[in-house]
């Protein structure tokens, strides 16, 4: 099974256990996670306005490299991959994106979106299988009780990233059932941990934050996952005392598969 | 500002946006949705129906437009689908495409770090507050 992958540039900085625990648990899973040859970051946040052009072609420039390597294209950082799902779709049914986009970048072939985008615990539902999964799982977390922590941009907007029910999604903890673990649904875990309003206005993000952990804890969460180093950063720093941890949903596959 | 220079102001956040604001029925769900409503001195469901009434002016001189989150809360339970955020980036836009009129400089940016701040925080404030 092998997969382009678009790492994102948290992911070579801050979040390196994001990556490199997704990456030993490929190698255990049999999946073939191929770096794209050249990537640039994807800005972080999509930019929504129709005339938003310059601020697209990063993302266009890696689905096009996926394309033309005839792979499947995976990300992790959920805002990359929010990024990109949602470029990809403008390039598939915005006729006006597509073609000032394609007139700027002179591809060999314009690029109309042809690009299949799946973030990691997708190809690990819908590709490894999480039956299959829970079969190479020689350490099974039994006994965690582990909170998803979804955030905005793994799932909204549900229409485009069409990857889980985005108000009753079951991705994750479909997947900590898949390790062994117990997963814990509470109140908060699709809503926004405050994300970049961090830098101006940190008052906001301990609201935000705190009120995530403060949820996951009241319905007996020891540990909250995560795809986003900007939701572990916030829930981590900002999050209050609630004394739930925090860590990269990979973490917990590596530790599983044995290899962290 | 003169009737023209309204209407002018007006037509580009409907084009930028895309969004059809006369779809909203004003409900009030995006408003209680939004995880930054408290913080903002109009609120998202405001930002619609001041939109449809050509107020441009008033928002783009307001600091709501930057609180939003950009966690599309309101995009995903609108049951109109207008999407208000669509609304808020475009005024903003219309603001920070304006030569000096940044939001964040980079010069501010290392007052604002910490060891374990992510990249992503500093690449998605400038990507909202700068051009």
């Amino acid at each position: 099974m092998k997969f382009s992958y678009y790492p994102g540039c948290t992911l070579k900085t801050k979040a390196k256990d994001l990556d490199r625990y997704a990456r030993a648990s490929c190698v255990a899973l049999g999946v073939d996670l191929a770096e794209l040859p050249e990537w640039q970051c994807c800005g972080a946040v999509y930019p929504m306005a129709k005339d938003e052009i310059a601020t697209k072609l990063s993302s266009v420039r890696a689905l096009a490299s996926a394309r033309d390597l005839g792979t499947d294209l995976v990300t992790l950082c959920s805002a990359c991959h929010n990024v990109i799902k949602q470029v990809n779709n403008d390039m598939k049914t915005d006729a006006d994106i597509a073609l000032r986009a394609n007139n700027y970048l002179k591809l060999d072939t314009p690029y109309k979106g042809e690009a299949n985008v799946l973030h990691f615990l997708e190809m690990l539902r819908d590709r490894v299988g999480f039956d299959a999964l829970k079969e190479k799982v020689t350490n099974p977390l039994t006994g965690r009780k582990i909170g998803a922590y979804y955030g905005c941009l793994l799932l909204r907007p549900s229409k485009v990233m069409a990857m889980d029910d985005a108000e009753n999604p079951t991705i994750i903890e479909d997947f900590i059932r898949a390790i062994g673990a117990t997963p814990v649904v509470y109140g908060m875990r699709n809503e926004c941990c405050g994300g970049y309003v961090t830098l101006e206005n940190k008052a906001s993000a301990v609201k935000r934050s705190s009120a995530v952990l403060e949820s996951a804890k009241a319905k007996g969460a020891d540990t909250v996952v995560t795809a986003c180093p900007l939701c572990l950063y916030n829930l981590q720093k900002n999050g209050g005392d609630a004394g739930v941890d925090v860590v990269y949903f990979t973490e917990l596959l590596a530790e599983a598969l044995g290899v962290k | 500002m003169s009737h023209d220079k309204k209407q002018a102001a007006l037509d580009e956040i409907l084009r930028s946006s895309g969004v059809d604001v006369r779809k909203c029925m004003r409900c009030g769900k995006c408003t209680a949705t939004c995880p930054a409503f408290d913080e903002m001195e109009y609120h998202p469901h405001q930002f619609v129906y001041m939109v449809e009434k050509g107020e441009i002016e008033k928002l783009a001189a307001s600091p709501s437009i930057f609180k939003c989150l950009s966690c599309f809360a309101c995009m995903e339970r609108c049951p109109r689908q207008v999407e208000p955020a669509k609304l808020i980036e475009a005024v903003r836009l219309s603001v920070i495409r304006e030569k000096g009129a940044n939001h964040l400089k980079p010069e501010q940016v290392p007052a604002l770090l910490d060891e374990d701040l992510p990249q992503q925080a500093i690449t998605s404030a400038f990507r909202k507050y700068s051009k």
